[in-house]
C-alpha cells in the first residue's frame, strides 16, 4: 500500500458508510461486555436476520465509549437526524430501540442527554477514534483517518523533524513520570548504534486503572501508527508492546491488529511504499507489577527474570540486548499520530504552561459515573468529580481523591481546585501516575487505605533490593499495627523513619514510591493515625482495633548495646 | 587504558574509565561495605549497603553498579549514608532467622562482621519470624534458608563462573528462596557439579560443608580471583 492507495481505501470506506441508513454503534469492551453487551448484539442480529436488513444498517462492537458504569451503551447513528445514546440496554430494549429507529417511530427507552457533562466536559484525542470504530476492522480505522499521519512523516519528514515536532508539542511521558518525550526521542536518535529498539509499555497495574488497556483494545492502530512513527523518528526497524497478561483482550485485538497492518504494508518491509522497514511483535507479561518499571520490562522481554536494573546506564544509551531503546507509554504513543497529523502548535493548545495536552483517567470509586475519561491538563479536580463524574451517589461527601496508584498519594478536599498536572500533583504529595483517579468518601479509613496499598506493593515487590523486599513487608506490620489497635507512638516515628529510607535507597521506581500512600496520608490525615495510636478509635469507623500493644524493648536498650563504640 | 580522575571523599582519586565507583575506591583503600558484591562476580546492587552519595545526583548510587566518571565527586560516607546502612542491615536481620549462636558461620560471617563494623547492635523492627525449612539432600553440602540474605553469589558464581546454572531464584519479594534445578532437592540435582563455588562465596551460614558444627564453617571468597585470574593468563596450577 503507498499513501494514494491508502487514501483511496480511507474514502471508499466513507462512502460505503454514509450509503447505510442507520449504523448501530454498541460499546464492545471488557466493562460493558461484562454488563451484558454480548446478550445484547445477539438480540441486534437476529433481529436484523430476521428482517433482512443488512444491506441498511450495520452493527459496530465499538471500544470503550466511556460511561462504564452505565453500561451496555448503545448509540444509533441514522443517516439523517441527531444520534442518540441508550445507557444500561437490555436485549428488550436493544429490539426496540432498533425496530423503532428503523422506522422512524419515536423510540420509547430513554436516551441520555446530548449534553451531559461526561461527554461534554472532556476533549478528546488520545479517545478520538473510541466508540467510532471497530477495532477489529482496519478499514473503519482508515476512514477515520489511521496511518495517514504515518505516510505524512515517511514521505515528507526527517526523522529529526519527526523529533523536534514532538519536542514542540511538549508531550510528556503518560506512564506517570512525566519525562519530555521529546527529549527522549532525541537522545535515542543521537545514540549511535546499528540496532535501536521501540518499546511501548502496556503494563498497566494499578488498581483501578485501565487507560492503556481501553486504549490497545478501543484503538489498536493508534498504538501501532505511534511506534511506527517513533521507530523512525528514532532509527529503529523493530518495536515491541508489552502487554499486561491480565489482558487477553487487548494482546488478541493488538495480534490482529499487527496481521492486518503487515498484511496492507502498513508494518513491515516498506512501509507505504518508502525504505523504511519496521515490525512489532507482542510480548505478554507473567503477572508482574514490577514490569512495568522500564528496566524490569526490558529483562522481561528479553526472556529474563522480571527484574529492575540500576540506572544508569538508562534504556536510551543501553536497553534491549545493550543497544538503545526507546520506551514510552501505549498513552504518549497513542497522541503521537494526533502530533503529527494537526502540528505541534495544535497540541500545545491544550493543558497548561508546563503540562500540554490532554490525559486519559480511569474515574472510579464514590462517583455517579464512574468510567474513562479525558480532560485537558489543568483542569480542576473539582470539575472532574462533581461535573464529568457526578458527584458522589447517595449524598456522600468528598473526602480525598486517590490518584497515581500505589505510587501516588489521597489529595483531600481542601485541593480540590487545584489543577491537574504533574507538578501541582507532585507539590500535593501525590503524581499524575498512569491516570488512575479514585473517588473516597467519608467511610474511608486513610490509615487503611495505606494499608491496602502498602500490601499491594509488599506483594509485587520483586525482591531484588532489601529496602523494598523487607521493608515494604516491615511497613505493612507498622500499618497492621496501627489499625488493629496494638500500635504505639514510637511505631509512628518507626514508620516515618522506615518510608525515608525505602523511598531513598530502593533500586526501583516501586520501592522509591511505595512509601507515598503512607507519607502522604500522613502528612493530611495525622489526626486520624493519632486517633488510632492515642484513643483507639477510628474516625471512619473501619477499623476493629481490638488487639493491644506489644512489648517494646526498655528505654535504656541503646545504652546496653554491645557494639556501641563511644561510651 | 585511559585515566579518569574523580574525587572521593574528598581527595583526588585515579581510576582506569570503565571502573566501578567500588572498584576505584578498593583499590585506594576507601572501605564501602558490601554484601551481595563480590570481586569477580557480576554487579548486581540489590544489598544497598554500597551506596553513595555522587553530587549533581538527587538519589544515592550503588557504587558496584555505577560507573566512575571524570570529575565525578563521591561521598562514601556521612551521617544519613551511614544510618541508612544500619537500618537496611536492621532489616536484613529481621527478614529471616539469623541466630548466631547456634550458626555454622557464627565468627566467620560476612553479616555479622557487617553489623559489628557499622555499629548495628538492635533490631527496631518486627522479626518476621518465617518458617523455613533445609535442604541436606545433598551428600556434602547444605543450604539452610533461614540464613540466606539473597545476595544470590550462589546463583551468580554457578551460572558465570562454574556455568552449570545449577542455582536459581522462585518467588518475588519476601517470598523468594534460592532453588537449585527446578526447585528439586539439592541431592537430586543433575546440574550441580558439585564444585562447592556456591559454599566458599556465600557470606553467611545458608550454604555449609555437611558435619560441620557452631563456628566450623570457614569460607575463603578469595578462590574466585585466583581462578578467574589463572583462566585469563593459562596458568592452570597454583
Amino acid at each position: 500500500m503507498n499513501p494514494t492507495s491508502l487514501l483511496k481505501q480511507a474514502e471508499e470506506e466513507q462512502q460505503r458508510q454514509q450509503q447505510l441508513n442507520l449504523r448501530v454503534f454498541l460499546c464492545y469492551s471488557t466493562p460493558c461486555i461484562a454488563a451484558g453487551a454480548e446478550q445484547v448484539k445477539t438480540a441486534l442480529e437476529s433481529l436484523i436476520k430476521e428482517k433482512q436488513l443488512n444491506t441498511e444498517l450495520e452493527i459496530v462492537a465499538t471500544g470503550c465509549m466511556g460511561p462504564c458504569s452505565r453500561g451496555p451503551l448503545l448509540r444509533i447513528k441514522p443517516a439523517e437526524g441527531e444520534e442518540q445514546t441508550y445507557e444500561k440496554v437490555t436485549p428488550e430494549q436493544a429490539r426496540e430501540i432498533l425496530l423503532h429507529s428503523i422506522e422512524q417511530r419515536p423510540v420509547e427507552t430513554e436516551a441520555l442527554p446530548a449534553d451531559l457533562p461526561f461527554f461534554a466536559r472532556q476533549t478528546r484525542i488520545v479517545l478520538s477514534n473510541n466508540g467510532e470504530i471497530d477495532p477489529e476492522k482496519i478499514e473503519h480505522c482508515i476512514a477515520r483517518g489511521a496511518y495517514s499521519a504515518l505516510a505524512h512523516v515517511l514521505h515528507e519528514m526527517s526523522p529529526e523533524e519527526v523529533c523536534n515536532e514532538i519536542k514542540n508539542s511538549g508531550l510528556r511521558g503518560r506512564g506517570g513520570g512525566g519525562y519530555p518525550a521529546g527529549v527522549k526521542w532525541n537522545l535515542v536518535r543521537k545514540s549511535p548504534a546499528d540496532r535501536k529498539y521501540v518499546v511501548a509499555n502496556g503494563d498497566e497495574g494499578d488498581p483501578g486503572a485501565y487507560m492503556d488497556r481501553t486504549i490497545m483494545e478501543s484503538d489498536p492502530h493508534r498504538v501501532l501508527e505511534g511506534m511506527a512513527i517513533a521507530g523512525y523518528a528514532v532509527g529503529a526497524e523493530q518495536g515491541y508492546i508489552y502487554v499486561r497478561g491480565e489482558y487477553p483482550l487487548a494482546a488478541a485485538r493488538l495480534v490482529k491488529a499487527i496481521k492486518a497492518a503487515e498484511r496492507r504494508g502498513l508494518l513491515g518491509s516498506r512501509v507505504l511504499g518508502s525504505n523504511f522497514n519496521f515490525r512489532i511483535d507482542l510480548r505478554v507479561g507473567a503477572g508482574a507489577f514490577v514490569c512495568g518499571e522500564e528496566t524490569a520490562l526490558m529483562t522481561s522481554i528479553m526472556g529474563r527474570r522480571g527484574q529492575p536494573v540500576p540506572r544508569p546506564p538508562y534504556p536510551a544509551q543501553s536497553g534491549l540486548w545493550g543497544y538503545p531503546t526507546l520506551i514510552n507509554n501505549v498513552e504518549s504513543f497513542a497522541n503521537v499520530a494526533p502530533i503529527m497529523e494537526k502540528g505541534a502548535d495544535w497540541f500545545a493548545s491544550f493543558g497548561t504552561d508546563k503540562s500540554k495536552g490532554t490525559k486519559v483517567f480511569a474515574l472510579c470509586g464514590e462517583v455517579v459515573n464512574s468510567g474513562l475519561i479525558e480532560v485537558p491538563m489543568g483542569i480542576s479536580l473539582r470539575d472532574i468529580v462533581f461535573e464529568i463524574g457526578g458527584g458522589l451517589p447517595d449524598g456522600g461527601k468528598f473526602k480525598a481523591a486517590q490518584t497515581g496508584g500505589p505510587s501516588g498519594g489521597c489529595i483531600p478536599a481542601e485541593f480540590l481546585d487545584t489543577p491537574v498536572d504533574y507538578e501541582s500533583l507532585k507539590e500535593l504529595g501525590s503524581i499524575m501516575g498512569s491516570g488512575g483517579l479514585i473517588v473516597m468518601n467519608e467511610t474511608s479509613c486513610m490509615p487503611d487505605v495505606a494499608k491496602f496499598f502498602m500490601e499491594f506493593c509488599l506483594d509485587e515487590s520483586c525482591g531484588k533490593c532489601v529496602s523494598c523486599r523487607v521493608g515494604t513487608v516491615e511497613m505493612y506490620e507498622l500499618l497492621k499495627r496501627i489499625t488493629d489497635g496494638s500500635a504505639m507512638l514510637t511505631d509512628l516515628e518507626i514508620l516515618e523513619e522506615l518510608c525515608e529510607l525505602v523511598q531513598e535507597t530502593s533500586l526501583c521506581g516501586l520501592g522509591m514510591t511505595a512509601p507515598n500512600p503512607v507519607l502522604n496520608t500522613l502528612k493530611y490525615y495525622r489526626d486520624e493515625y493519632l486517633a488510632h495510636i492515642e484513643n483507639k478509635s477510628c474516625p471512619a469507623g473501619v477499623c476493629q482495633l481490638d488487639q493491644i500493644p506489644l512489648m517494646k524493648l526498655p528505654e535504656h536498650a541503646a545504652e546496653r548495646a554491645v557494639f556501641k563504640e563511644e561510651r | 587504558m585511559p585515566v579518569i580522575t574523580l574525587t572521593i571523599d574528598d581527595e583526588l582519586v585515579s581510576a582506569r574509565a570503565g571502573q566501578s565507583i567500588l572498584e576505584a575506591c578498593r583499590e585506594h583503600g576507601i572501605k564501602i561495605p558490601t554484601l551481595c558484591n563480590l570481586d569477580g562476580l557480576s554487579a548486581r546492587g540489590g544489598c544497598r549497603l554500597c551506596l553513595v552519595e555522587v553530587a549533581g545526583n538527587p538519589r544515592l548510587l550503588p557504587a558496584c553498579t555505577t560507573e566512575a566518571l571524570e570529575n565525578m565527586v563521591v561521598t562514601t560516607h556521612n551521617e544519613k549514608i551511614d544510618r541508612y546502612r544500619r537500618m537496611i542491615l536492621e532489616l536484613t536481620f529481621a527478614e529471616r532467622n539469623h541466630t548466631c549462636a547456634v550458626c555454622v558461620s557464627n565468627q566467620h560471617c560476612e553479616l555479622q562482621t557487617l553489623a559489628a563494623e557499622l555499629g548495628m547492635d538492635h533490631v527496631r523492627y518486627d522479626y518476621l519470624n518465617p518458617e523455613l525449612g533445609l535442604d541436606t539432600s545433598h551428600a556434602r553440602y547444605g543450604v539452610d534458608h533461614n540464613r540466606c540474605v539473597l545476595c544470590l553469589r550462589c546463583v551468580r558464581v554457578c551460572d558465570e563462573v562454574e556455568g552449570a546454572h545449577t542455582w536459581d531464584v522462585k518467588g518475588r519479594g519476601i517470598e523468594s528462596r534460592v532453588i537449585t534445578d527446578l526447585n528439586r532437592p539439592w541431592g537430586d540435582s543433575e546440574s550441580c557439579t558439585e564444585c562447592g563455588k556456591c559454599v566458599e562465596v556465600c557470606p553467611t551460614g545458608a550454604l555449609f560443608d555437611k558435619g560441620s558444627a557452631v563456628a566450623e564453617m570457614k569460607k575463603e571468597a578469595s578462590f574466585l580471583r585466583r581462578i578467574l585470574d589463572g583462566r585469563e593468563k593459562n596458568e592452570w596450577r597454583r
